[in-house]
């Protein structure tokens, strides 16, 4: 499209970039409001806080609840995408570089996962974890979460590793480098940036999850933030725990915002280079 | 891993367009005609090391999928509450003749399918929109995209307090706007919240699949186009949407799909309060609240099912890219 770079053109685009900051960030900047605002004005329905306060945060970091759950959002999500990305990296690998039986096979059956419904696992791992002991531990919850990253790893990283010339490792090991100092020095550094991507987007993934969150834990010991928001009480019985819940659900979209600005770029490319929503 | 992989060099050169791991893996076969026994030590060792590699992947894959749901059918046909465990026995289809005659699986069903189709629909259009602003603009393509991701990370479950919050009256900024009083506690507009906070949720993400598709309308056609005057509409309906038919059709089935199983939103915003529960919210409460592994494996049995069939209208009667197929990963 032609469009010339009239300051008409730039204006319209400028309103309609305006449009979606505002649709985007609304409810966002609603529930940090919210989390600021004090008990007695947190009834008030205005958008921007007439009195500020921190004591929401002060709130849940004094209570073992919340610091119990944030510690199990960080550790599990963490664990969990060192091994997505770790197993899908060797599997994107053989993909994209090796002939070998059984890999259309292999891509089929990560498609279906990423299009499976979550709630058919439910049922069946509630009673299997049941029996294995492992229900309301760490492990419950990372496997479902490395189950259904993988196919989010595998798509992303082979849609990266197809871009790295892979020539140049050859040609490093002509000039005299060791088939290790060739990976290490060449191959790494360009497939570094594949990798990172890839563990922002199943990390984000882990960090969401809810449905599993809820069915596969019944105590302190191993839930996560988005369950434990929806079984908060405040620091009383009594208390109404929304500001709490609003200052807790601001400190896990702490680092999602984080991510999304520093990585904005990486974000979009592996989004659109070849992934699917886990 | 000193691997000879010349085939795939030239593959990526020889076709740009098909990025696809199955277009790889047949090319070969017919280059080198590698199938032939006997295999080189080489190939044979380029086999093994394939096969290696994805092991711990497809391992975990189907451990924690296929496994579960052949026992989630075996559950399925039998009495099994957990608060009457002695109870328990093989009653063949009993419990799928009590789902489906039940008059909460079909409004839960009917709910379902209502937030899928709408939700879907506007997200398509909305999605289209956001694609072209951000593939597009002339000022401010990183703040467009980085806002827009926002959605797309933030937890679903904290954007859905905010909305709750939005709406609940006295507290929220949205409450007063329809006169009515609590719009959280009647059905259709809670409904219509749950679609909103869906909406407002995933539209990027339909977006981002889109842009892909974007990205692969030619310069040359939309300029040659503008020559021949065509208009803005003209130029979006006959240049870009044919180019863009994979990539809709697959941000399309993603999105239906992930949107049949509406759960964190609903949760949040209504428990299923007022008969606002989805198939996946359902199973739950039959499976947590209830106990009943019988009656929620029945449903979780029937709501795979229904996926199934969601996926195979969509390969086979919009074409689009099947799993695993040439096209299967473009996107």
């Amino acid at each position: 499209m032609a469009v010339e770079t009239t300051t008409r053109a730039k204006l319209r685009w400028g309103l309609l970039d305006v449009l979606v900051v505002v649709f985007a960030l609304v409810p966002v900047l609603w529930i940090a409001s919210l989390s600021f605002k004090t008990p007695a004005t947190l009834t008030d329905g205005n958008f921007i806080p007439r009195e500020w306060t921190l004591d929401n945060y002060r709130t849940i970091f004094d209570t073992d609840q919340f610091v119990r759950a944030l510690v199990n959002s960080i550790g599990i999500a963490l664990i969990a995408t060192l091994i997505a990305v770790v197993l899908g990296a060797m599997a994107a690998y053989a993909i994209s570089r090796l002939d070998f039986p059984g890999k259309k096979l292999l891509v089929g059956v990560s498609l279906l996962i990423a299009m499976f419904p979550q709630v058919s696992l439910v049922s069946p791992l509630f009673e299997i974890e049941r029996q294995l002991k492992i229900f309301d531990t760490w492990l419950g919850l990372i496997l479902p979460y490395i189950t259904f990253a993988l196919p989010l790893a595998i798509y992303t990283l082979s849609a990266f590793f197809k871009q790295i010339p892979w020539d140049l490792e050859k040609a490093a090991k002509m000039d005299g480098a060791t088939q290790g100092q060739a990976f290490r020095r060449v191959i790494a550094p360009l497939a570094a940036p594949g990798l990172f991507t890839t563990a922002i987007l199943v990390f984000i993934f882990c960090w969401n999850d809810f449905l599993f969150a809820i069915s596969l834990t019944s105590t302190e010991r191993s839930r996560t933030v988005p369950a434990a928001l929806s079984f908060f009480t405040g620091a009383s019985q009594f208390e109404d725990p929304t500001g709490a819940i609003c200052a807790a659900a601001v400190v896990i979209t702490v680092p999602i915002i984080l991510f999304v600005l520093f990585f904005q770029r990486r974000i979009v490319s592996g989004l659109t280079s070849g992934a699917v929503k886990g | 891993m000193s691997i000879n992989a010349t085939p795939t060099g030239a593959d990526v050169a020889a076709d740009e367009t098909s990025e696809a791991t199955g277009q790889r893996a047949t090319v070969p076969t017919q280059r080198g005609g590698r199938r032939k026994p006997p295999l080189s030590e080489n190939k044979k060792a380029e086999r093994r090391l394939g096969l290696l590699l994805c092991a711990p992947a497809a391992l975990v894959m189907i451990a924690v999928t296929a496994y579960p749901i052949i026992y989630s059918v075996w559950l399925s046909l039998q009495r099994f509450d957990l608060r009457f465990p002695d109870q328990r026995e093989f009653i063949g289809l009993e419990n799928y003749v009590t789902v489906l005659t039940n008059e909460f699986w079909w409004t839960a069903f009917g709910v379902t399918t209502l937030i899928t189709v709408v939700t879907v629909a506007v997200e398509l259009v909305l999605g289209m929109g956001l694609a072209i602003i951000m593939h597009r603009t002339l000022v401010g393509r990183g703040l467009v995209r980085t806002s827009a991701l926002i959605p797309y990370g933030i937890v679903t479950v904290v954007a859905a307090f905010s909305w709750r919050y939005a709406w609940t009256p006295g507290t929220g900024y949205l409450a007063d706007l329809f006169s009515d009083g609590a719009p959280l506690t009647e059905r259709a507009s809670s409904l219509a919240i749950i679609m909103l906070a869906e909406i407002w949720k995933t539209t990027p993400f339909m977006a981002l699949l889109l842009m892909a598709g974007l990205a692969l309308v030619p310069e040359d056609l939309l300029k040659a186009a503008s020559t021949d005057g065509a208009t803005a509409w003209q130029k979006f309906t006959k240049v870009m949407l044919p180019v863009m038919k994979p990539a809709i059709l697959v941000a399309l089935l993603f999105r239906t799909l992930d949107a049949f199983r509406v759960f964190d939103n609903i949760f949040v915003l209504t428990a299923g309060g007022n008969e606002t529960s989805s198939v996946s919210m359902l199973a739950y409460n039959n499976l947590i609240r209830g106990l009943n592994l019988g009656i929620g494996s029945t449903m979780s049995v029937l709501i795979f099912i229904t996926v199934a069939i969601i996926a195979f209208v969509f390969v086979k009667l919009f074409g689009t890219a099947a799993p695993g197929s040439d096209d299967g990963e473009r996107r």
